[in-house]
C-alpha cells in the first residue's frame, strides 16, 4: 500500500479512474462506443482525439518545468503554427501554395524557431522563464495575425483540405489519427529521456544548476533544447487544432491552453520547482483534464458554471496529492502518515 | 559543575529514519551558564539530536524538560518562542536580503503599522558590533564572505532572547581571529547565564571554551564528561570507538618526494574574473600541492579558474602541454581535471538525485549525453565506490540528501574518481566532517598521489595541510607569496609569510 500511494503516477491515475467510475453512474451513455462511418465513435474516443494537443503540450511542458522554468508561450505558438499551415494549404501566403508537405514543414519550423527564441532568452540572456516566454505569448498572436493578414483562414475548399483534415480529425484503424501522433511523439521523447543521459542531466540541472555545471553538464545547451522541444510540441498541437476546425483562428486557437498544460504537469505530481519529473504522469494528468472537460459537457452543466466546477475538482485533487494535507486529514489512521514519511 | 542549575534535560530520546536508527535512547543535560560540547563522528546523531530539540524532527520516544517543565517542541518557531535558538552548520539565511533584514526577518520592529527600517538597521548594526563586526547592514548578505554571513546568523540567533543557544559547526568557515571573537562572545553569554550547546569538529576549540562534553557514537550515548578531566587522545578514542593509532599512521606514509617532476598544469599570468591577478602556477604529476592562506586569500579562486568555473580573462593555461583557450568545466573534465567545491551543499551535491546518479554524473557528462552508461554499469560503478570509500548508506538508491555530511563528501569524491582524473582539486574536502572520515579522506588523497594522480588540496586546518601536502603555495590577498616544498614546509614559516605578507 505504502509503495503504491507514494508512486507519483498513483494520484493522477486514481483521479482519472474515479472520474470514469463517476461517469459510469451519472453520465448517460458515457461508455457507449458505436461504429460510425467505419470508425469508433463515442465519448471515450472523443477524449482520445481531443486530448492529443494537450498531451503533446504537456510533454514539452514537463521537460521545461523539470529545468525549473515554464513556457507560457505555447498557446501563441499553437496559433502561429496553425496560421502558417492553413495559409499555405489555402494558398494565400504566396509561397508553396497548396503544398501539404510545405505546410507541415514550415509550421514545424516555426515552432522550432519560437522554441529556440525562448531558449535563447532563458539560457543565454538569463531572463526569468516566465517573463521570457511572456514576450512570445504576447507577441505570438500578433505574428499569427500578420501571417493571416488579420483574417480567420478557413480551408474548406482548398485542394489539400482532406489530407490536412485527416491529421487532426481523421481515423486510422478505427482510432483517431491524432492519438497515434501522441503515441509516436511520446515514444521518441521517452527514448531520449531514458536511453540517453538527457533525463538524468535534466533532473540534475533542475535540482541544482550550479552543481550540474560543475559536473560538466552543459546547462545552457540543455535548456535551449528543452524550450525548442516545447516549441516543436506546440507547433504539432497547432497543426492538430487547426486541422480539427479546418481553419486558423489567430485569436482563439489554443487560447489558455498553456494553463491546461501546466495543470496537467501539476496534476501529474511533478514539482513545479524543477528536478524529478515523470512524463507518463503528465500525460495521465492531461487525460484527466480532458476527461473532466468532456464530463462537465456530458453532464450538461450550464456553461457559466463549468470553470468553477473544474476549479473545485482540481483543488480537491491537488489537496490529496499534498503529503502534509493527507497527514493532517488522515492523522488518526496512521497508514497515510507512514507512506508520506517514506516519501 | 553539579552546583549549577539544570536548564534542559533530554531523556531516552530515540529517532529512526528509513533504514537508519539515528538516535537510540540518548540522554543529554544542559545547565545554566555552561558551554556544552556535543561531539561525535558524522552520523553519530548530533544533528538529529539538535533537530529534535529544535522541533525540525519529531522524536519517536523520549522526554524533554526545560527549566523543570516538560516541553514538546512542535516546530522551529515554537523552539524560538521557548528560548531555544540555533545557528546551523551551513548558513541558512537569504542572500538577496540585506544583512539587517536577515537579522530581523519575521519579527521586524513596527511603527505605525509599518516596518520601522531606521530601528531595524540601527539595532542590526549594534548587534553585529557586539560581535566586533562593523559592516554596512543595508547591503545584501550575498555581498559579504561566508564568515561574515555566519556572524550574521549568530547575531540573528542572539537577538531572539534566548535561554539556550545551539551552535552547530559555527566555526567551520571562520578563520582564527574570527573564531576568537566568537569565543569571547560565547564566554560573555555564558557569564550571563545562557546555556550553550556547541557542535564542532575542531577539538582544540572544544577545549578552549567548553565546560562539559557529551559524546555520541552511532546514535548512542557514549558518555558525558567534564572537559578538563578528559584528555584529547581519550576523547578521540571515545568518538571514533577505535584506536587512536590510525591518526598517527598517516604521519609516516606522507610526502613521498617525487623526484621526476613532470608538469601537468602550467599557468602564466592568469587573471580571472574572480580577481586572481597575474598568477603563475605549476602542478606536477603525482604531487599533492597545498594552497595555503586565509579565507579570501584566493585559494578557492585559483582552482575555480583552473577548472573553468570562473572565467579566465587573460594569461596562458596549459594542461598536459596543451594550450587551453576557452576553459569551461566540461573542457576541464575532458582534460582530466576534477573539482570538489568548497560549498558542498550548493555547488556539490544534487540533493534530489540518488547516490548512484550523483556518482555517475560527471562521468556521464565526460562521455557525452548519447554515450549513455547503462543501468547495470551504473550500479556496478556506484557499488564499487560505496565499498571502496566505505560510504555509509542503506543502499545506492538513497537520495544523497539523506546522508550525513561526511558521506556526502565521499559521494562527491566518488563522482570525480569515477572520471579517472589526472588532477583532483579538493577545496575544503574535510570541512564539517568527523575525525574518522577526515583521516580516511586524507589517506585516500595520499594513496591517489602515490598512484600518480596530482592533487590540489585546500584546507583551513594547518595540521591537515602539513600532513598531506608535498609542496605548498602560500597566498595572501589573491597573490602568491611564495612556495615551500619538502622539509621547508613548516607552520611557523607559513604563518610568518601570511602575517608579513612578504615573499620568500
Amino acid at each position: 500500500m505504502k509503495k503504491i500511494t507514494t508512486n507519483q503516477i498513483f494520484w493522477p491515475l486514481a483521479a482519472f479512474i474515479v472520474l470514469l467510475v463517476y461517469n459510469a453512474f451519472f453520465a448517460k451513455n458515457f461508455f457507449k462506443i458505436s461504429i460510425l462511418d467505419g470508425h469508433l465513435y463515442g465519448n471515450l474516443i472523443d477524449i482520445l482525439k481531443n486530448f492529443a494537443p494537450l498531451a503533446l503540450l504537456s510533454i514539452g511542458m514537463t521537460l521545461v518545468i523539470a529545468t525549473g522554468g515554464v513556457d507560457i508561450s505555447v498557446g501563441s505558438v499553437v496559433a502561429i503554427s496553425g496560421a502558417i499551415a492553413c495559409s499555405i494549404i489555402d494558398g494565400r501566403l504566396g509561397i508553396f501554395d497548396h503544398s501539404f508537405v510545405a505546410a507541415l514543414i514550415l509550421a514545424l519550423l516555426s515552432g522550432i524557431a519560437c522554441g529556440l527564441w525562448n531558449g535563447f532568452l532563458v539560457a543565454k540572456v538569463k531572463i526569468q522563464p516566465m517573463v521570457a516566454t511572456l514576450i512570445l505569448m504576447t507577441a505570438g498572436r500578433g505574428i499569427a495575425q500578420l501571417i493571416t493578414k488579420g483574417k480567420i483562414v478557413t480551408i474548406n475548399s482548398a485542394p489539400m483540405m482532406k489530407e490536412y483534415y485527416f491529421l487532426g480529425a481523421g481515423y486510422f484503424l478505427g482510432l483517431p489519427f491524432a492519438f497515434f501522433i501522441v503515441v509516436a511523439v511520446f515514444t521518441i521523447v521517452m527514448i531520449l529521456v531514458k536511453r540517453t543521459a538527457f533525463g538524468l542531466f535534466l533532473q540534475s540541472l533542475g535540482t541544482n544548476p550550479k552543481s550540474s555545471r560543475l559536473s560538466g553538464i552543459k546547462v545552457d545547451r540543455i535548456k535551449l533544447v528543452v524550450y525548442t522541444i516545447s516549441g516543436l510540441m506546440a507547433s504539432i498541437a497547432g497543426i492538430l487544432i487547426s486541422s480539427n476546425i479546418k481553419g486558423a483562428d489567430c485569436n482563439n486557437a489554443g487560447l489558455f491552453i498553456e494553463l491546461d498544460a501546466i495543470l496537467s504537469v501539476a496534476i501529474g505530481g511533478n514539482s513545479l520547482n524543477g528536478g524529478r519529473f515523470m512524463i507518463p504522469a503528465s500525460i495521465v494528468g492531461a487525460l484527466f483534464v480532458q476527461c473532466l472537460t468532456t464530463t462537465v459537457y456530458a453532464l450538461g452543466v450550464p456553461p457559466e458554471a463549468i470553470s468553477l466546477l473544474k476549479a473545485i475538482v482540481i483543488l480537491v485533487l491537488c489537496l490529496f496529492q499534498s503529503d502534509s494535507f493527507r497527514q493532517k486529514v488522515f492523522k488518526g489512521t496512521g497508514r497515510w502518515r507512514k507512506g508520506a514519511d517514506a516519501a | 559543575m553539579d552546583n549549577k542549575e539544570i536548564l534542559l534535560t533530554m531523556r531516552n530520546i530515540s529517532k529512526s529514519f528509513p533504514g537508519v536508527k539515528a538516535l537510540d535512547k540518548v540522554d543529554f543535560t544542559l545547565r545554566k551558564g555552561e558551554i556544552h560540547a556535543l561531539l561525535g563522528e558524522n552520523g553519530a546523531g548530533k544533528s538529529t539530536l539538535i533537530k529534535v530539540l529544535t522541533g525540525i524532527e519529531s522524536m519517536d520516544e523520549g522526554q524533554v524538560t526545560l527549566e523543570g517543565k516538560p516541553i514538546h517542541v512542535k516546530n522551529s518557531q515554537h523552539a524560538q518562542a521557548l528560548g531555544i535558538s540555533t545557528v546551523y552548520q551551513e548558513v541558512n539565511l537569504c542572500g538577496n536580503l540585506s544583512v539587517a533584514e536577515n537579522i530581523f526577518v519575521g519579527r521586524e520592529p513596527m511603527a505605525f503599522g509599518r516596518i520601522d527600517w531606521k530601528t531595524v538597521n540601527k539595532r542590526a548594526k549594534e548587534l553585529l558590533k557586539n560581535l566586533n563586526v562593523d559592516i554596512d547592514v543595508t547591503k545584501t548578505l550575498d555581498s559579504y564572505p561566508v564568515a561574515i554571513q555566519q556572524m550574521v546568523a549568530i547575531a540573528r540567533a542572539l537577538d531572539i532572547s534566548a535561554k539556550i543557544l545551539i551552535l552547530d559547526e559555527p566555526t567551520s568557515s571562520l578563520d582564527a581571529a574570527e573564531c576568537r571573537k566568537l569565543f569571547s562572545v560565547m564566554k560573555q553569554l555564558r557569564a550571563e547565564g545562557m546555556g550553550i550547546i556547541f557542535v564542532t569538529h575542531f577539538l582544540d576549540q572544544v577545549y578552549e571554551v567548553s565546560d562539559m562534553i557529551t559524546v555520541l557514537r552511532n546514535g548512542e550515548l557514549v558518555g558525558e564528561y567534564e572537559a578538563r578531566n578528559l584528555p584529547k587522545v581519550e576523547l578521540i578514542g571515545k568518538m571514533i570507538g577505535k584506536d587512536y593509532e590510525q591518526l598517527q599512521q598517516i604521519e609516516s606514509s606522507k610526502k613521498t618526494s617525487h623526484e621526476a617532476k613532470e608538469n601537468f598544469i602550467t599557468c602564466r599570468n592568469i587573471t580571472s574574473e574572480a580577481n586572481i591577478r597575474d598568477l603563475d602556477l605549476d602542478v606536477n604529476k603525482g604531487e599533492v600541492l597545498g594552497l595555503a592562506g586565509l579565507l579570501g586569500s584566493g585559494r578557492s579562486e585559483i582552482v575555480r579558474a583552473l577548472f573553468g568555473a570562473d572565467r579566465i580573462l587573460s594569461g596562458e593555461l596549459n594542461v598536459n602541454k596543451k594550450r587551453i583557450k576557452r576553459n569551461k568545466p566540461i573542457t576541464a573534465i575532458r582534460n582530466g581535471l576534477g573539482y570538489c567545491p568548497e560549498d558542498r551543499k550548493s555547488e556539490g551535491i544534487v540533493s534530489e538525485l540518488t547516490i548512484r546518479e550523483n556518482i555517475i554524473l560527471a562521468l556521464q557528462a565526460k562521455r557525452g549525453m548519447f554515450r549513455f552508461i547503462g543501468r547495470k554499469e551504473q550500479n556496478r560503478i556506484a557499488e564499487h565506490y560505496i565499498k571502496l570509500l566505505d560510504i555509509k548508506t542503506p543502499g545506492r538508491e538513497q537520495q544523497i540528501k539523506n546522508l550525513s555530511g561526511g558521506n556526502q563528501q565521499k559521494v562527491l569524491l566518488a563522482r570525480w574518481l569515477a572520471t579517472d582524473p589526472e588532477l583532483l582539486m579538493l577545496d575544503e574536502p574535510t570541512r564539517g566532517i568527523d575525525v574518522g572520515t577526515k583521516t580516511e579522506i586524507q589517506k585516500i588523497v595520499l594513496q591517489l598521489a602515490e598512484k600518480g594522480m596530482s592533487v590540489i588540496f585546500i584546507s583551513s586546518e594547518m595540521d591537515e595541510m602539513l600532513r598531506c601536502c608535498g609542496r605548498m603555495v602560500v597566498l595572501n590577498d589573491k597573490k602568491k607569496l611564495g612556495e615551500l616544498s619538502g622539509a621547508e614546509i613548516n607552520e611557523q614559516i607559513i604563518m610568518e609569510m601570511i602575517a608579513g605578507g612578504k615573499s620568500v
